[in-house]
């Protein structure tokens, strides 16, 4: 089954790398392909970010996003320019201090930049937390794959501080749910 | 892993010592990968002044028996151009990497193009031949860079890796070979003039410090390699040889993927488009598509076209306003359809299907 | 060996002029290579586009004769790879310092081991008279038929500021003194750049009253000062007439360099 998903926010939030993570957990953990594309422009931080992940059973073919089925949305921007119209069946994750609009389709509201300031105390964490969240929400991914892919991407010594926001993303999905 | 890593990675897998090269979007990752690892095998890593310099650098160094590499993209291809004709006149083993972007002049640096297909083919003065290769997959950016060199160094030619930032830019599975074929130049017989080739048009290479006290310029020369630039007949002998020993290898040098040769309607792709006609194959198999895949672009394989006997249209996608179309036209009858696609975004399969349906 | 024996003689006659100082620089070039004993086979002269860059196709070494200006890059490809090998590269001033000028800029920056003889004639020579970056003040060339009236680049004191480990400056009438610079400079490690005046009396002579070739070399001499006299006359307060330039050795050093045989 061919799952696509598109991560938008804006530079420096770490949107490409979590869009590598989920890549990397996909084809290296869980024994699925994946393509991970991006747009960027020439700022280095700020300005808009967008990626992607195409995961499916059996090879990717053409490897851009077309409708999304799954969004994970970090600023104003990136709602209104690629969550605003996401088809109904489609999943959402918002950080709801970062973007005042919802969508139509179903959605988490994932406060992962407050999240990563308030709690973990490194707002540079919040991508990994919207990780969390986004697997815990989907099971697009094993648990143990993410935290494998986290662990090699990640820079070392923050180890275990990016393991720590991977589950306290995974958490904030399942005190909802309750 | 990304393409341009892989990249990196297939020019080290195929014995690349010498990279030089100057930052530009969106190739320097190739540069990059090269100035992590090319110091830890004895290697060199240099970052030029610019474009003109590095491709001056790898030329030096390649005559001394080093395979060597740039990497760019746009702007700094154009600043190459008439430091290619030099590699192509004198005959030097050099892979040129231009992840292509949006054009012309400095366009849309962060976006995908295959706007210089024919700049990379005709963009220095004069008449010379080269070889481009043109990956669609992040595993094809590792072969296709070892067959760049394989080839640049069997030929003595310039040779291309025709990349776009799509494919540059894309993260997918690669899977490195335990060890990969490497073919490495001819020597020069001592004893033998420098530039007199034999029947395959090839002269064997004499590497500097080898005692050879061979001259190289990029004048017409004579065999002897000396300056004979008033000599009409020194200059067609050494033009129409420079053309030969790649035209006349076409077959050997040809590598394209045949899908349904029995097909009326026949995608002919390279690069990133190759993806969006793979899912239009994928998507619709209960009816005969074709599709040739060139993955060596230049010297053109005319010759694949006859693969596809039935073939009523080829529908050409391309980044670019129809440029490798354009030559198509010159070696078929079957009408060529251009599929042309500016902005920066791959075609979708939507686009292909509407231009399959209006070609019927 | 002699120096005469690094010339490949299939070549000889140059397509040099007659007057023309490149000659002289060649030959103090090899002598010096020859006195230092330098092999051949493990030597390569490198050269760009001009007059001054078909010098290497007249000697019996491994040679490359590139492009316009990009000589010191392909140079350094060479040297990177093959730190063991000698590097030499002519030039002229149009190829080093105008078409060139970036990469000349760079490589005393990088100081990458190898020696840059540039005969500087103040001239194009090779295209018919054009002026370039050194063409004095006034001069006249096809491309500044009422004068020149840009400024002139101190080629040595370029090198010096970006950062060359040995820069020294001669004319075709000092060829002892030059012989000794250009050795110097070979057995420098890093970038050393030797400027030589030269006299052309072809395509600059004979447009700016130095058509007689002896008259020029006596010109260089007349007109050349000393660097340690000038930094004396400097010191005292005493006036250097604006027509003279000097020579000598600029800077010798031992900053880090690349490419250096280990």
């Amino acid at each position: 089954m061919r799952h696509e998903i598109r991560f938008s926010g804006f530079g420096g939030q770490g949107i490409i790398l979590a869009a590598v993570i989920l890549g990397r957990a996909a084809a290296l953990y869980n024994g699925k392909y994946a393509v991970q594309t991006q747009v960027y422009g020439p700022e280095a931080r700020g300005g808009a970010s967008m990626s992607s992940v195409v995961i499916d059973d059996e090879p990717i073919l053409y490897p851009e996003v077309s409708v999304p089925d799954t969004y994970v949305i970090m600023s104003r921007e990136g709602f209104e320019r690629y969550g605003a119209k996401a088809p109904k069946e489609a999943v959402m994750l918002i950080d709801p201090d970062m973007v005042e609009g919802r969508p139509e389709c179903t959605f988490h509201e994932i406060p992962a930049t407050s999240e990563a300031r308030n709690t973990l105390g490194k707002v540079i964490v919040a991508n990994i937390v919207m990780l969390g969240a986004l697997v815990a929400a989907t099971g697009i991914v094993s648990e143990d794959a993410i935290e494998k892919a986290v662990l090699d991407s990640v820079p070392k010594g923050t180890e275990k501080l990016n393991m720590s926001a991977l589950r306290r993303g995974m958490e904030l999905v399942r005190e909802k749910k309750g | 892993m990304q393409g341009n890593t892989a990249c990196a990675e297939g020019a080290l897998a195929a014995g690349c010592r010498f990279f030089a090269g100057y930052p530009i979007t969106p190739s320097t990752e190739v540069a990059e990968h090269m100035a992590v690892k090319l110091p830890k095998t004895k290697g060199v890593f240099i970052q030029m002044e610019d474009e003109i310099a590095s491709i001056a650098a790898v030329i030096g160094a390649s005559w001394t028996g080093a395979r060597a590499m740039t990497a760019t993209s746009g702007p700094g291809f154009s600043l190459m151009m008439e430091n290619i004709g030099y590699a192509a006149m004198t005959e030097t083993p050099c892979v040129i990497v231009n992840i292509q972007r949006g054009g012309p002049s400095t366009g849309q640096p962060t976006l995908g193009a295959q706007g210089d297909m024919l700049q990379c083919r005709f963009g220095s003065h004069g008449d010379y031949s080269i070889i481009a290769l043109s990956p669609a997959s992040v595993q094809e950016m590792f072969e296709l860079t070892v067959k760049a060199f394989n080839l640049s160094e069997r030929y003595r030619v310039p040779t291309f890796l025709m990349g776009d930032e799509i494919i540059g830019h894309m993260r997918e599975r690669l899977t490195i070979p335990d060890s990969v074929e490497v073919i490495g130049r001819k020597k020069l017989d001592p004893g033998t003039m420098p530039f007199k080739a034999g029947g395959d048009d090839i002269p064997g290479f004499p590497v500097f410090g080898e005692g050879y006290g061979v001259h190289v310029t990029g004048l017409t020369h004579d065999e002897r390699g000396y300056p004979a630039t008033t000599n009409p007949k020194a200059h067609e002998k050494l033009v129409m040889r420079l053309v030969r020993k790649v035209e006349s290898a076409r077959k050997e040098i040809a590598d394209y993927r045949v899908t349904s040769p029995d097909a009326e309607q026949v995608f002919v792709s390279y690069g990133a488009p190759t993806r969006t006609v793979h899912q239009v194959l994928h998507d619709r198999p209960k009816e005969e598509i074709g599709h040739l895949q060139l993955r060596v672009v230049w010297p053109f394989p005319e010759f694949a076209l006859s693969e596809f006997p039935e073939a009523k249209s080829f529908l050409v996608p391309e980044m670019n306003l129809g440029q490798m179309a354009r030559e198509m036209e010159r070696h078929t009858d079957v009408p060529v359809i251009p599929i042309p696609k500016l902005g920066g975004e791959l075609h979708t399969p939507d686009e292909l299907v509407r231009a399959l349906e209006g070609s019927r | 060996m002699s120096f005469r024996d690094w010339y490949r003689i299939d070549r000889l006659p140059t397509i040099y002029c007659v007057g023309c100082g490149n000659g002289t620089v060649i030959n103090c070039t090899l002598h010096a290579v020859d006195t230092l004993g330098w092999k051949w086979e493990e030597t390569v002269f490198v050269s760009g586009i001009g007059c001054s860059s078909r010098a290497p196709g007249y000697i019996k070494t491994d040679s490359l004769h590139t492009t316009h200006g990009r000589a010191l890059a392909f140079a350094t490809g060479i040297k990177l790879a093959r730190p063991d090998l000698h590097v030499v590269v002519f030039t002229g001033d149009g190829d080093l310092a105008a078409i060139g000028g970036n990469h000349f800029i760079h490589s005393c920056r990088r100081n990458v081991d190898m020696t840059v003889i540039c005969m500087n004639n103040w001239i194009y020579g090779m295209t018919g008279g054009q002026g370039s970056p050194t063409t004095p003040r006034g001069a006249i060339t096809t491309t500044t038929p009422y004068g020149s009236g840009e400024g002139v680049f101190d080629l040595s004191a370029l090198a010096v500021v970006a950062g060359a480990n040995h820069v020294a400056r001669w004319t075709s009438y000092h060829v002892k003194e030059l012989t000794r610079a250009i050795q110097t400079g070979l057995e420098t490690p890093g970038f050393s750049l030797i400027e030589v005046l030269t006299q052309c009396p072809t395509a600059y002579g004979r447009r700016n009253k130095l058509r007689d070739v002896a008259e020029t070399v006596e010109y260089l001499k007349d007109h050349a000062i000393l660097l340690q006299k000038y930094n004396r006359l400097v010191q005292e307060g005493k006036p250097v007439p604006e027509d003279m330039f000097t020579v000598g050795e600029f800077i010798r050093r031992n900053r880090p360099a690349m490419g250096v045989p280990p």
